[in-house]
């Protein structure tokens, strides 16, 4: 012990001894900290402040795990993964959940073995044009030179669509986003084609974000969610519940102003009661406490909230909800009850 | 005839006049440099319209950069309030603004004396090695040195680098003693085994004891919070100091005669070279991790350095390799008439003119390893390119491009081109010494 101790000092992460127990929680308690993957950098989604401190949307889920499983919303060592290595680092334990804007998709569940646990974010594959161009649709852009990321989904996105609708273009292929904003401010393509919310993040930098369009197509579903290992189901319980949490908070009006008043005490809405943990025995049932739900939404508040801090209409991002409005405002964004 | 006096014979000497205008300073260097020729001269004012060109375009983008603002919109109201939007002017403000970051990565900001600390003792460590002038006491600073930069820029228990460092310590005592008392090949073997023997039986629970006694220690940083140049020259630095002894070791194995250690040699120069870096980087960050028992977490940061060392030792091998088939065969026999052994003569003869030759390459060498730190990037570990894509991803800085990679250019110019002077200093250096 004393050996392995030492060896683990010297590789400086401190090899705690190798203990091959399949409970996620278990681990995590004992470390006193959560390891969530996330992006190296992705515009309101995830990226370090000027202190090093993360924020973002999909940094907002890490932090409401930490906070249900450890009750400290700043117990979370976030490691930074690529789109290369974020599936390796969950597969090995290097992570103990992914929140990286990755697309659920049948082969990433099923064959690589992972567990969506939910959806946070609702996007597709969209296009950007200059206004000056005087497109309105997608489908007038037979002949258009397209700026396109190799190696993404988007590509075998983009040339599905413009087979299936008959119409011809021009690839210009780039390597990642800062590219493509170069090139297409400077002409080398008449459309820019990556997720909408890149779209619109990347639109935002713009001197004037006025002069480019987004087509009203929407060609992919990339539904983006947390995912954790295979197999430890206690664990990806925890975290679906956590999203869940904020969603149906979100539909309860639940929110951070009135949190700490509707947790004191049981209200006459039984859902909030259970969720709050001041009636029933839900927590218990996850393995955590009963104010596990408490902990995860005082950190940035209902889904609402951490959509609109991070992502929405106030941000420079400035996403509408959309797709990802509650089910009750005819989004997509819906949770199982609390029961 | 002495008496002649002829009225057209200067009979006293001219005084010395200054040579024409043309024929020297600033003139005749123009005249002789740059307007030899008529074609030289059309050259020379075509170069000059076109340096002229590109100052006029990048100066003022340059100089008249906003410094202020605190983010990449403030710094355009800025600028259309100052010099109207149809002018592009940089805005320096990023870097004002996550300077530390660039330098520093996340390391905590409290501490970042200990990284400068550690370059600083790094250093110092390295005069004694570089300035063979320098008296050999200090050359005891070099020896603690990599223990002591270990210790400031990951902190923790003072024990820990101490109790590791007693192993050499034990290796050297053990290689003197055997050396004297049974023979030179046991001085080696001793030298080898018995430090491994104390690291593995010893040191863990020497560690244990001495922190439990003396708990001293500074505040432990993860290498996850390592990032910007701060890693860029942790890991290049750390993978020259490792690389060089290893490569020339990898260089005499492969010039050996005994056919395990050649081949060996062979089969591991030739792999390790045949392979591209960003290949190695995703084998230590990918591979590594299912090989080792589930739960392990074995130092990404680590693993990088080792992966670098390795690849930049088979190329430091192979131009060792280089300088000892230079030297001249007569060197080699000259060395064995006088009754040297292997390891004396080698040391004494043959390594100090073979690395002399190959000293150009080496620097090379190290020049294009301390580049290749920057590919980290691609296994997400914040290098200055990754920490400039981590702060486009904020919403203040997305956007920006130039200003970040102009100053990521200038730091890495800075350092490659000082160890290039160095090298050339040296090479002169030596030949002066030899010729």
């Amino acid at each position: 012990m004393k050996k392995t101790v030492f060896l683990g000092a010297l590789t400086v992460a401190g090899l705690s001894a190798a203990v091959a127990s399949a409970a996620t929680l278990d681990d995590v308690k004992a470390r006193g900290s959560l390891n969530c993957g996330v992006s190296t950098g992705l515009v309101g989604f995830a990226a370090p402040d000027a202190n090093g401190e993360w924020a973002g949307f999909d940094v907002a889920v890490c932090r409401a795990v930490a906070a249900a499983v450890l009750g400290d919303p700043s117990a979370v060592e976030f490691v930074p993964t690529t789109g290369q290595t974020r599936f390796t680092a969950l597969a090995s334990g290097e992570v103990d959940m992914l929140a990286r804007n990755t697309t659920w998709t049948f082969s990433r569940d099923n064959d690589l073995k992972f567990e969506f646990v939910g959806v946070n974010y609702y996007d597709g594959q969209g296009f950007m044009v200059p206004k000056a161009l005087g497109v309105m649709s997608a489908k007038d852009l037979d002949g258009a030179t397209v700026c396109i990321q190799t190696g993404t989904t988007t590509e075998l996105n983009l040339a599905d669509f413009f087979r299936t609708n008959n119409i011809s273009y021009e690839p210009v292929p780039i390597e990642t986003n800062a590219e493509a904003q170069q090139q297409y401010l400077a002409g080398a393509c008449d459309v820019y084609t990556t997720d909408a919310s890149g779209l619109a993040a990347t639109r935002a930098t713009f001197e004037a974000p006025g002069d480019h369009v987004v087509l009203p197509e929407i060609i992919s579903k990339e539904p983006l969610g947390p995912l954790v290992r295979h197999g430890d189901h206690e664990w990806g319980d925890i975290v679906r519940w956590t999203l869940n949490a904020m969603i149906t908070a979100e539909e309860l009006g639940v929110n951070s102003s009135n949190l700490s008043e509707l947790a004191a005490a049981p209200t006459n809405n039984p859902e909030i009661n259970r969720m709050l943990g001041t009636e029933g025995e839900l927590g218990a049932m996850l393995g955590l406490d009963a104010d596990w739900a408490v902990s995860a939404l005082a950190v940035g508040g209902n889904y609402g909230e951490v959509f609109e801090t991070n992502i929405g209409e106030n941000t420079p991002i400035g996403l509408a909800r959309g797709l990802n409005a509650q089910w009750t405002d005819g989004g997509l964004i819906y949770s199982p009850p609390f029961r | 005839m002495s008496d002649t006096n002829v009225s057209y014979v200067r009979k006293e000497m001219l005084a010395e006049a200054a040579p024409p205008v043309s024929e020297i300073g600033p003139v005749r260097w123009v005249r002789e440099n740059l307007f030899s020729s008529p074609l030289n001269a059309i050259l020379t004012i075509i170069s000059l319209y076109v340096i002229y060109w590109v100052v006029g375009h990048v100066a003022p983008w340059t100089i008249g950069g906003i410094w202020g603002a605190s983010s990449l919109t403030e710094c355009r109201e800025i600028r259309d309030a100052t010099v109207g939007s149809d002018h592009g002017i940089a805005c320096w403000s990023v870097l004002s603004h996550r300077w530390h970051q660039l330098l520093f990565g996340y390391y905590p900001s409290h501490l970042y004396w200990r990284p400068v600390l550690a370059l600083l003792l790094f250093l110092a460590g390295l005069v004694p090695v570089l300035y063979p002038d320098t008296s050999r006491k200090l050359l005891i600073v070099s020896a603690i040195a990599p223990f002591a930069c270990f210790w400031l820029l990951w902190g923790g228990s003072v024990w820990l680098p101490v109790s590791t460092a007693l192993g050499f310590v034990v290796g050297y005592f053990a290689f003197g003693l055997a050396t004297r008392l049974i023979s030179p090949l046991a001085g080696i073997l001793a030298a080898i085994i018995l430090p491994l023997l104390y690291w593995y039986f010893i040191a863990g629970d020497l560690y244990a004891a001495l922190a439990d006694t003396v708990p001293l220690g500074i505040e432990f940083v993860q290498s996850r919070d390592f990032g910007g140049f701060m890693l860029s020259v942790v890991i290049g630095l750390s993978a020259i100091v490792l690389s060089l002894p290893l490569g020339i070791l990898l260089a005499l194995a492969r010039q050996s005669d005994l056919f395990i250690i050649k081949t060996f040699a062979v089969v591991f120069i030739e792999v390790i070279r045949g392979v591209p870096l960003i290949v190695w980087l995703f084998t230590a960050q990918l591979l590594l991790n299912y090989f080792l028992p589930p739960g392990t977490n074995f130092d990404l940061t680590l693993r990088v350095i080792i992966m670098v060392t390795l690849f930049s030792a088979a190329y430091i091998a192979e131009v060792v390799r280089g300088g000892l088939a230079a030297l001249p065969k007569g060197q080699y026999e000259g060395a064995d008439s006088l009754g040297l052994n292997y390891w004396q003569s080698m040391r004494l003869i043959i390594l100090p003119q073979a690395l002399k030759i190959s000293i150009p390459g080496i620097v090379n060498t190290f020049i294009g390893l301390f580049k290749d730190t920057t590919l980290v990037v691609f296994i997400g570990l914040f290098d200055p390119l990754g920490i400039a894509s981590a702060v486009r991803a904020t919403t203040e800085w997305n956007g920006i491009y130039w200003e970040l990679f102009i100053f990521i250019g200038v730091m890495f110019f800075i350092a490659c081109f000082s160890m290039g002077r160095y090298s050339l200093q040296l090479e002169k250096k030596l030949q002066r010494e030899h010729r």
